[in-house]
């Protein structure tokens, strides 16, 4: 960082008196994002390493406990196995998001008639929050009004109405269907951006070399979009890491709190039991493994583009 | 001959494409038409399986009626999210319009480690300070206020918005703001007046972000609003749907999801172009 500010902060010459101090001015320009980034963010993260030490409860004194609670987190299986689920569900989820993501992506890159129609359809799920869209699925997965429980029984595939919630697996592979249509069209666009930086007379010199399409695939597409690839990459392991939305509206976390992930047992510790230093103390455990996954975010991201 | 066969062939391969194409589009869209066409059944209808989806027996809004008689009705937690979109828009299009332009045309002590500082929050979750948030919310008297979520929305989306902005602020030429200088335009005129025209795409841009942003939002408005006045359709809509209000009435969810979907789809349709060019500005960057 100290790099940064000392390459671009040359001694310029000063010419005119006003000048010097027009420049002054850009700091009140900065003045109100500072103050509220300053406020609402690097304020609440300094508390929350500083809470992380202390026995926090929401009324009456807080006491310092040193690294308690951290000796505490290693003993807690439950917050474990929330982790360990979390990690299931995001490696699940994102190898889901790409297996369509990619094919949809190599079929809108190509322009022909109807690619507008059928760019914006699929990304429509997109735009509606998660909330939204949790709730509109819980309708669709509940036994007796939704529709495809009462679906598969009137087709006869199911001799009853089969409960999808009842039980870990189908519960599990309904939240993964539902995350695959919300969030598979923005992965697409983003693989798209990088599709179209091809150039595209190196398809056509592959193609007169005689590689098939799958070659050209393996040997052009692939390297070359490696920097949108782990892009695409990070924003869904990100995303799904810090999933909470769909596994608190559509399963409030069951079957048998089943399906618990790491920021649901965080919100649990924190809001509903009202252990606010322990909650803190697991936050800095994600908070850490987020932040670590940026770092190698950026030095994947660095990596110029192109042919090695 | 040869020439015919494969000029067959390539209606083939068209329809083929274009079958495809549809089915696909039909599969993501259907969950949606399902919800919005639902809605309109008659109560009764509506807490059948909705086979098929459309009404069957008249177009009713009795749904919407239901809707409006638990908790604090409809209209409370809609103007509650409106308000707090809103406002979340108009602020953090000040803001970065502001600390763009600061960054982008001015020279000041600390400037790059601000400017990295206020970047390098969007790696870190805000997921894992919403406590420390919550405890500063009261502290300053805005907790449990609709005005404390927007300040916390408003920081949320600045990182974004102000990379944005610079970068928008960078692409007009130093010669059009030496040439206003020239004729005697102060500061704040040149913001206004000769910037502001020219950097609008960004600012349509950003705004869009923040209002789905704001819109959509789940975790801090569950954590930070814990008066039943101040819930956010979200909000209200899952305490509805996990019976918070005696039995679940699924065409009072219908209802309650269409209103929180169709202005993200509206938006999006008519502001698509300005979306994607954010995604891409973050894709490309």
């Amino acid at each position: 960082m100290t790099t940064i500010t000392a390459i671009s902060a040359p001694t310029r010459p000063r010419k005119l008196v006003g000048a010097g101090r027009r420049q002054w001015i850009g700091l009140l320009y900065v003045a109100p994002a500072v103050a509220l980034v300053v406020v609402f963010f690097i304020v609440p993260l300094c508390m929350t390493a500083w809470m992380s030490l202390h026995n926090w409860p929401l009324m009456g004194a807080h006491s310092f406990v040193g690294l308690d609670n951290y000796w505490a987190i290693l003993r807690d299986t439950r917050f474990w196995n929330a982790l360990k689920f979390t990690g299931y569900y995001t490696v699940v989820v994102t190898i889901a998001i790409f297996a369509v993501a990619f094919p949809l992506a190599l079929f809108i890159e190509r322009p022909r008639q109807l690619t507008g129609f059928y760019r914006t359809s699929f990304f429509m799920p997109a735009v509606i929050g998660f909330a939204s869209a949790s709730l509109l699925w819980s309708w669709l997965l509940n036994v007796d009004s939704g529709l495809f429980s009462p679906a598969a029984f009137e087709l006869g595939l199911t001799e009853k109405k089969f409960n999808l919630l009842a039980t870990f697996q189908p519960a599990f592979w309904s939240i993964i269907a539902m995350v695959v249509w919300k969030v598979a069209g923005f992965t697409m666009i983003i693989l798209m951006t990088g599709l179209q930086s091809i150039p595209p007379d190196l398809q056509e010199a592959a193609m007169i070399d005689g590689a098939g399409p799958f070659a050209r695939f393996r040997a052009i597409t692939l390297p070359l979009m490696r920097r949108t690839l782990a892009l695409a990459l990070i924003l869904s392991v990100a995303g799904s890491i810090l999933a909470f939305d769909q596994f608190y509206i559509i399963l409030r976390g069951g079957p048998r709190n089943q399906t618990l992930t790491a920021v649901y047992w965080i919100f649990n510790q924190s809001f509903v039991s009202f252990k606010l230093g322990y909650g803190a103390a697991l936050s800095m455990v994600l908070l850490v493994i987020l932040v670590a996954l940026s770092l190698i975010q950026l030095r994947l991201l660095r990596q110029p583009e192109g042919v090695d | 001959m040869a020439q015919a066969r494969s000029r067959k062939r390539r209606i083939g391969m068209q329809i083929a494409e274009h079958s495809t194409g549809i089915i696909a589009s039909i599969l993501f869209l259907a969950p949606i038409a399902w919800t919005v066409l639902s809605a309109f059944k008659p109560a009764q209808e509506a807490r059948q399986p909705p086979l098929p989806p459309w009404p069957t027996s008249g177009i009713s809004l009795e749904n919407y009626a239901t809707l409006n008689t638990f908790g604090d009705g409809l209209w409370l937690p809609a103007q509650n999210s409106i308000y707090v979109s809103v406002m979340t828009v108009v602020l953090s299009v000040i803001v970065s319009v502001l600390a763009g332009y600061g960054f982008s045309r001015f020279r000041f002590p600390l400037k790059n480690l601000l400017f990295v500082v206020i970047l390098s929050t969007i790696m870190i979750p805000f997921q894992s300070i919403l406590t420390p948030i919550f405890l500063v919310l009261t502290k300053i008297g805005l907790h449990n206020t609709l005005t404390g979520l927007v300040c916390v929305y408003v920081t949320l989306q600045l990182p974004f918005s102000i990379f944005m902005m610079r970068n928008a602020f960078d692409a007009v030429p130093r010669e059009i703001e030496e040439a206003a200088r020239m004729d005697g335009a102060n500061n704040v005129t040149m913001l206004l007046r000769v910037m502001l025209p020219l950097v609008w795409p960004g600012i349509v841009t950003i705004a869009l972000f923040a209002f789905l942003g704001a819109w959509n939002e789940f975790l801090a408005a569950l954590v930070l609003m814990t008066d039943q006045s101040k819930f956010t359709l979200p909000i209200m809509m899952t305490a509805l749907q996990s019976g918070r209000f005696g039995a679940i009435d699924w065409g009072a969810v219908q209802a309650g999801v269409t209103v929180m979907m169709v202005p993200c789809l509206v938006l999006f349709l008519l502001l698509q172009r300005f979306y994607i060019r954010g995604l891409m500005a973050g894709a490309v960057k």
